[in-house]
């Protein structure tokens, strides 16, 4: 664990009062059979936030969201929202609604009869029923689409009234399982800023589950990864990028560096690494609560690491933050390369740099012998 | 009026069960005490289970039905003769009938549907008409005896009609798509990709047949024999209308036992031995019938 | 790989060649005129003289109109047990009586008629000592043993369908606020009335044909249609009796016939509306 500024504390609800988290998740575990899904997870979701679960398969985020949305019941712990207790109650009376992945849309029913089930189902009047579902398809932008059936749309369309059965009820919580997973690179743009949209609009809390960190990092205002059914870490998605707690989260979320050592120095905003893999010492501007001797992993995005012909000091080889090695491979991805450099241990390091000029200076190119430098408070250093 | 999750449960799972309780299991109850008491002229034709005799209580089991099937050779031979037969035409309807059902797995996608439609319609017709059909085409002055007669083929007509073949021919004839049916559920799930890399191995038609394509459709073998095997032992109509009047099967003897005789505990007791013979059959079945519906969740 | 499928389809041909003479020699000797029926009397033939016995004939009318009655009934009741069944066995996951359940919804389907019909006939005479109910045998009693074996066919088929089923549509049905009850009438039974259907069909179907268990639990006054044939054809081929099967399968034939021109019309609709989602796109 690391002390930083900003980074919230992974496990602790933010504040100690239940009545304030709109949802909290109180050490809920599910177990099936002998596997356990969900390993004693507690989280607090805050009212009108939109918050991701992101994790691989198997991480249990999908059990957890259908723990929320009644479907499954928790083995251990216990679930409020807005501070009832929704351990007895089934799912057809919770003030939960989910947005399916596959969107669920009753196939023998119009998009208007779809989107007025739910409302049937609290006996309003047919005049409230058709004005509250011409409003929520407007705000959809799907109004002119009301008596068409599901398989005469396109996927896009169809996600849209799954968004709008959903939100019509407002409730209190919404769950979307995976709703970017369908759709192609462009729409899926598109739709994560229309969902940001309605969202601030109608002010509904979002759960999103996801698997994709592109994803998680637009919608979420917080996430919470999850791995092997335990939360690894939660937090903004800057804290969690930028300040890793685990090396699972590092390496999970974009990509990383990551390089074993032992501490030589430490203090209260400093410590020093000796990396052997790495062939130098890392100077780290953040303390690490760690003692002298012990193995931690220091970790280093790809971006943070500027790569020259030159080295950093004036000729001479530098002390720490500074290692030589030669270019493998170049991947030119229009915006930016991503160079994998081979350093003088043998371990190959992966940096990526913008490509800000055309033409200019002579490109670095394959076999060149290259410096590699950063600053002193791009490492991370990881404990676990 | 608002049930609880549970209560609906419990309405939903338990109305069939009741009416299966009482209508298909306490039967065999029924049967099973009945095999154990005797034949005398009364209403109902069987002793009582509890006899009072001198004001006490006495359980009255008589064992002489069974006794009178095992001693009797009659019996026995009916047993295993319609084991035998019921054993001999599912391998024949086996023998038959995957090969068919092959041919419809690999024929095109527009042609499959009408094929199936065409094994299935004959089932969708009376199965007394169609057993009653072959009557026709075996007797002695029959179809076929008029063919081969006119054709020169034989000179005499052939005794087609109650002999074992006429009764292999009529279980294989009836229950012919129910071979049919699991086995193409079986192969049309296979990989075709499996046998293209099998001849690419060097494999001649063969042997890919037999390595790879025999053992993945065994599930779809042992579904379909169990659906022939096990009824065709109990069978009465095809014997009784295609078979031999000088051995009878088993299904014949019980009901023979039971509107002839009027002797209903030992037609119970042909009834509880042909369960016990069956028993291990039917779990294998059941236990096919379950794996089947977990494979497709 | 060319010899494997020419062996096969040969088997195929042939096959369908076994299944069909016996049904196409009854048809055409329908028409004949002799009463010997398989000598084909040329000089008189083809005539339609015996379906005018058969539709004349009183107790081959009486004894058909008695067995559509029971399999209506019967269909109808299976349906609604097996419905039932199904959607327990495919729905409730693991609960106590499961495996009964399962077990007695899976055992008529092989067990021999003529065990089931005599353990059959023996409750109904157990029930009478008991109960004083059922007053003998006779169309009730007929009936109630067709709903017992037909309901495993239906279980049969409810239960795969469900088990094929995308639940989401249930879960989602029940996120927006629906009750069990309504999810399924509203949600469940629209989309398995396809395989429902098919189960009554199957059901009516081996109601009206069935002999053997009939024949156990039958009392002297109700004959069905399949006791009726049973009596006749025992003792040698009849002539009427080929002109009932003849329309029989003709009845079955153009119903198949009908519903699949139907399920390609539905077909064909559903793959235009495809496109022409598709075309327009989003």
């Amino acid at each position: 664990m690391i002390a930083t500024p900003k980074a919230s504390a992974p496990h602790m609800p933010d504040s100690a009062d239940p009545a304030s988290a709109y949802v909290r998740i109180a050490n809920v575990t599910k177990k099936f059979g002998d596997f356990v899904a969900v390993d004693d997870v507690s989280l607090d979701i805050r009212r009108g936030e939109i918050f991701c679960l992101l994790g691989g398969s198997g991480s249990g985020k999908t059990t957890l969201l259908r723990m929320l949305a009644g479907f499954e019941r928790p083995s251990a712990g216990t679930i409020y929202i807005d501070g009832a207790d929704m351990s007895a109650i089934p799912p057809y009376e919770r003030p939960v609604n989910m947005m399916f992945q596959s969107y669920a849309l009753f196939p023998h029913m119009s998009v208007e009869k779809n989107v007025a089930f739910g409302l049937e189902q609290e006996h309003l009047g047919r005049d409230a029923i058709r004005h509250q579902v011409g409003e929520i398809l407007d705000i959809v932008k799907m109004g002119a689409f009301g008596a068409r059936k599901p398989h005469q749309l396109s996927g896009g369309q169809r996600q849209r009234v799954a968004l709008a059965r959903a939100l019509v009820k407002r409730p209190k919580l919404l769950l979307l399982d995976e709703p970017l997973a369908a759709l192609d690179k462009k729409l899926r743009e598109h739709t994560q800023f229309e969902l940001l949209n309605i969202q601030q609009r109608l002010g509904v809390t979002f759960i999103v589950v996801t698997h994709d960190q592109e994803e998680a990092m637009t919608l979420g205002q917080r996430l919470g990864v999850m791995n092997h059914g335990r939360i690894a870490q939660v937090g903004t998605p800057s804290d969690i990028y930028e300040s890793p707690a685990t090396r699972f989260v590092a390496d999970f979320i974009g990509s990383v560096n990551m390089f074993e050592g032992q501490v030589s120095d430490e203090g209260a905003d400093f410590v020093r690494i000796q990396c052997a893999e790495l062939g130098c010492q890392v100077h780290a501007e953040r303390g690490s609560g760690c003692a002298r001797g012990a193995t931690v992993w220091t970790a280093i995005r790809p971006e943070k690491i500027h790569l020259s012909r030159q080295s950093a000091g004036n000729g001479a080889a530098p002390a720490e933050n500074a290692v030589r090695g030669t270019v493998r491979e170049i991947a030119y991805m229009g915006d930016m390369s991503v160079y994998l450099v081979q350093i003088d241990s043998g371990k190959m390091v992966r940096v990526t740099l913008p490509n800000v000029t055309r033409g200019g200076e002579r490109p670095i190119i394959r076999e060149e012998r290259v410096w590699l430098s950063w600053h002193g408070s791009s490492p991370v250093v990881l404990t676990e | 009026m608002r049930l609880t999750q549970s209560a609906g449960r419990r309405l939903v799972a338990g109305v069939p069960i009741l009416w299966l309780l009482v209508l298909f299991l306490i039967p065999f109850i029924i049967v099973f005490r009945i095999s154990f008491s005797e034949v005398r002229l009364a209403i109902p034709p069987y002793t009582p289970l509890i006899s009072w005799r001198h004001g006490t209580p006495s359980l009255e089991v008589h064992t002489s039905a069974y006794a009178f099937l095992f001693t009797d050779p009659l019996y026995v031979s009916s047993y295993l003769y319609s084991l035998k037969v019921a054993a001999v035409s599912t391998v024949c309807c086996l023998l038959i009938g995957y090969p068919m059902a092959y041919a419809i797995a690999r024929a095109g996608a527009a042609t499959r549907p009408v094929l199936l439609m065409l094994i299935v319609l004959p089932f969708w017709t009376s199965f007394l008409l169609r057993v009653y059909a072959w009557i026709g085409l075996l007797k002695n002055n029959g179809v076929i005896n008029n063919v081969l007669l006119y054709l020169g083929v034989i000179h005499h007509p052939l005794a087609l009609l109650q002999t074992d073949f006429a009764v292999y021919i009529g279980i294989v004839y009836s229950y012919l798509p129910f071979m049919i049916l699991p086995l193409y559920a079986n192969l049309e799930k296979h990989d075709p990709a499996l046998l293209e890399a099998a001849a690419d191995l060097g494999a001649r038609p063969l042997r890919a047949f037999l390595a790879i394509t025999l053992p993945q459709s065994l599930a779809g073998i042992v579904a379909g024999a169990l659906l022939v095997f096990i009824p065709a032992v109990g069978e009465y109509v095809i014997p009784t209308l295609l078979g031999r009047t000088d051995q009878l099967m088993i299904g014949r003897v019980l009901s023979d036992e039971f509107f002839e005789n009027r002797d209903w505990p030992v037609a119970s007791a042909v009834a509880i031995l042909i369960l016990l013979l069956l028993v291990i059959p039917i779990m294998l079945f059941q236990r096919t019938q379950r794996s089947e519906l977990e494979a497709s969740r | 790989m060319r010899s494997r499928a020419l062996f096969a389809r040969t088997a195929l041909v042939l096959g369908l060649v076994f299944l069909y003479v016996p049904i196409l020699s009854m048809i055409v000797f329908s028409f004949n005129n002799s009463r010997l029926v398989t000598v084909w009397d040329a000089a008189h033939s083809p005539t339609l003289k015996w379906y005018v016995a058969l539709v004349s004939n009183e107790q081959i009318l009486r004894a058909a109109w008695l067995s559509i009655r029971i399999a209506l009934i019967a269909a109808s009741c299976a349906v609604v047990l097996g419905t039932l069944a199904g959607m327990a066995l495919a729905r409730f996951g693991a609960f106590r009586g499961r495996l009964l359940l399962a077990g007695m919804t899976t055992a008529p389907i092989v067990m021999p008629e003529v065990i089931t019909g005599l353990s059959l006939l023996l409750l109904f005479v157990a029930l009478q000592q008991l109960i004083g109910w059922p007053r003998g045998v006779g169309a009730v009693t007929i009936a109630l043993a067709h709903i017992t074996f037909c309901m495993a066919y239906v279980t049969v088929v409810v239960q795969s369908r469900l088990t094929g089923f995308d639940e989401s549509l249930e879960e989602a049905a029940m996120d927006l606020g629906a009750r069990p009850l309504v999810v399924f009438l509203r949600v469940t039974l629209p989309l398995i009335l396809p395989a429902i259907a098919s189960g009554w069909l199957l059901a009516f179907t081996l109601s009206w044909d069935d002999l053997v268990i009939t024949q156990f639990v039958a009392g002297p006054g109700s004959s069905t249609l399949p006791m009726v044939i049973f009596s006749k054809v025992r003792f040698g081929v009849t002539p009427d009796i080929n002109a009932l099967a003849t329309i029989m399968v003709l009845v079955v034939a153009s119903g198949i016939a009908i519903s699949t021109v139907w399920m390609r019309y539905r077909q064909k609709r559903r793959e235009r509306d495809l496109q022409l989602a598709a075309a327009a796109n989003l």
